[in-house]
């Protein structure tokens, strides 16, 4: 407190904080700075044990590879170049259909929001196709459009489209209909209805619904590169499993953790940033 | 005062729906002159709302007729602003965007009305929140700042629908205060729907008792309060306020 006090001498006197408040933010920043180091340790230990058991014998590295072994695969496969371009075709496809996931869904919510006669009778074939599990379309979409990236983007959209219709529709309702009376009481259409009001009111459920199909594209790329891929992490996999080159294996799905975990803080920073603006 | 602005006929509404229908208005008859300041009051759910809605012309009356009148023959029809319970600003958007949201839809943003509206935001000292988003505003500033985005579009008429209640007492009455005499110096056109007696008395010229659902009208009480200036506050203390808020509690509570 009294070393805090000597800077204070040019500064006016309302920047002073109280011993309590003080005393607060201090607890707070060690909890947070606790569970940051916590987060670390889980990861540390993980990666020790796993090394150890792998050492030690007490499990067979062959199967379960080891962080050492997951390593040197990661830099011979970066120095044979070979791994930049399973990245990058993933990555691609990913944002390519969820990119397309977006913008097709924001389009066909507008459609249903305008029409109530066409959601009623749209509703039974969203809900079907919304639970059917996607992975059994894949096939039928390799018949119909070959084993180009084409058909891996569309597996990507087809896990994440129809919920992300669905979620959008339901933010679109949920807009207050005061605010939309408003809008009449000044005037409005329908069509400044839906930009004044719905749209801008549903940026938030907007964001939060990329946020989760972000991941689902993911989902839907990776099954897609599982079935018809020469390419991809998603092929990495499956050809690393089918020669037993486990090492490539578990490096490839630790990739794949660190693109979930990017593509992730990716639309989250879009969301902080749409926050800040208002 | 004397020019009759507005005649509601012989109107009668129902809303329906699978369940049944329910009629809100029943034969329900009023005119209103130019200048008029006029309170609805009435059980509450008794269809005062609906009147506005009416008027305003989001719903059509099944029966009877609604027939506005002009200055001059072959003049556009008198605008109508509508005040609603809440402010309604939107987050998304700054007040003074807030404030243009009629005319930008309209497509009235022309730079006269815009100045219009700069001076609105003046004169009701909101032009230093301009760029503020309307979170950071008090009550009654969010209030004041509705009230402009109504007057924007400049109506002849406008509707009040319990647009106070969304406020704690004391700003309450300031508000009230404050828009009435906003709206008493434009010499605009008024209908004000409240369950607030008190402040039925103190700002209208006339009082419309509605019966419940559905409504008919049931009791017209012209109010005219000896006061020495017209600050609202003191229409409370008038000698006569009392006697008016008696009469006005008899009516509604019969209806219970």
């Amino acid at each position: 407190m009294k070393n805090k006090k000597l800077p204070a001498a040019g500064i006016p006197e309302t920047e002073k904080v109280s011993e309590a408040q003080l005393k607060f933010e201090q607890t707070e920043k060690k909890h947070q700075k606790l569970v940051k180091i916590c987060r670390l340790l889980v990861l540390l230990l993980f990666l020790g044990v796993w090394e150890a058991a792998a050492d030690l014998g007490l499990i067979d590295s062959f199967f379960f590879s080891s962080p050492s072994r997951v390593i040197l695969c990661f830099v011979d496969m970066l120095q044979t170049k070979s791994l930049f371009i399973h990245i990058g075709i993933t990555l691609f496809e990913t944002v390519v259909s969820f990119l397309l996931v977006i913008i097709i869904s924001i389009l066909a919510a507008t459609l249903l929001w305008y029409s109530r006669r066409l959601h009623e009778i749209a509703e039974p074939y969203l809900v079907v196709l919304n639970s059917l599990p996607k992975s059994a379309l894949a096939p039928l979409l390799i018949v119909w459009l070959g084993t180009g990236i084409d058909t891996i983007i569309v597996a990507g959209m087809s896990v994440a489209i129809f919920g992300a219709v669905i979620s959008l529709y339901t933010g679109f309702l949920q807009v207050d209909e005061e605010k939309i009376r408003l809008v009449k009481t000044l005037g409005g259409t329908k069509k400044d209805t839906f930009f004044k009001v719905v749209l801008p009111g549903s940026v938030p459920t907007i964001l939060s619904t990329m946020k989760v199909n972000i991941g689902l594209a993911l989902v839907g790329v990776i099954i897609g590169e599982f079935l018809s891929a020469r390419r991809g992490l998603g092929y990495l996999i499956i050809y690393s499993s089918q020669v037993f080159k486990l090492d490539i294996l578990i490096t490839s799905i630790l990739i794949l953790c660190v693109i979930a975990m990017g593509l992730y803080q990716l639309v989250q920073l879009a969301e902080r940033i749409y926050q800040k603006r208002l | 005062m004397e020019q009759t602005i507005l005649k509601f006929e012989n109107i009668s509404f129902s809303y329906h729906n699978l369940s049944g229908e329910t009629q809100a208005l029943n034969q329900v008859s009023f005119e209103v002159k130019k200048g008029e300041f006029l309170a609805i009051v009435g059980p509450s759910g008794c269809g005062k709302s609906t009147i506005l809605s009416l008027l305003a012309g989001l719903l059509t009356p099944e029966s009877g007729n609604i027939t506005f009148y002009t200055d001059e023959p072959g003049a556009p029809a008198p605008g109508i602003g509508y005040m609603l319970q809440h402010d309604h600003l939107f987050e998304w958007r700054d007040i003074y965007r807030n404030v243009t949201l009629g005319l930008e839809i309209q497509k009235k943003l022309t730079p006269e009305n815009k100045s219009k509206v700069e001076k609105m935001l003046e004169d009701y000292g909101l032009s230093s929140f301009a760029h503020k988003k309307p979170s950071e505003l008090s009550g009654g500033m969010k209030q004041r700042a509705a009230l402009i985005r109504t007057l924007a579009l400049e109506p002849e008429i406008l509707l009040l629908d319990e647009p106070f209640s969304a406020l704690d007492y004391l700003t309450r009455l300031l508000v009230s205060a404050d828009i009435c005499r906003i709206i008493r110096a434009s010499k605009k056109t008024a209908i004000l729907i409240t369950h607030d007696l008190s402040e039925a008395i103190s700002l209208a010229d006339r009082i419309l008792v509605l019966s419940s659902r559905p409504a008919t009208i049931r009791k017209e009480i012209p109010i005219h309060l000896s006061l020495p200036d017209n600050s609202l506050l003191a229409a409370r203390n008038a000698p006569e306020f009392k006697d008016y808020f008696n009469q006005l509690w008899e009516e509604l509570s019969d209806e219970k």
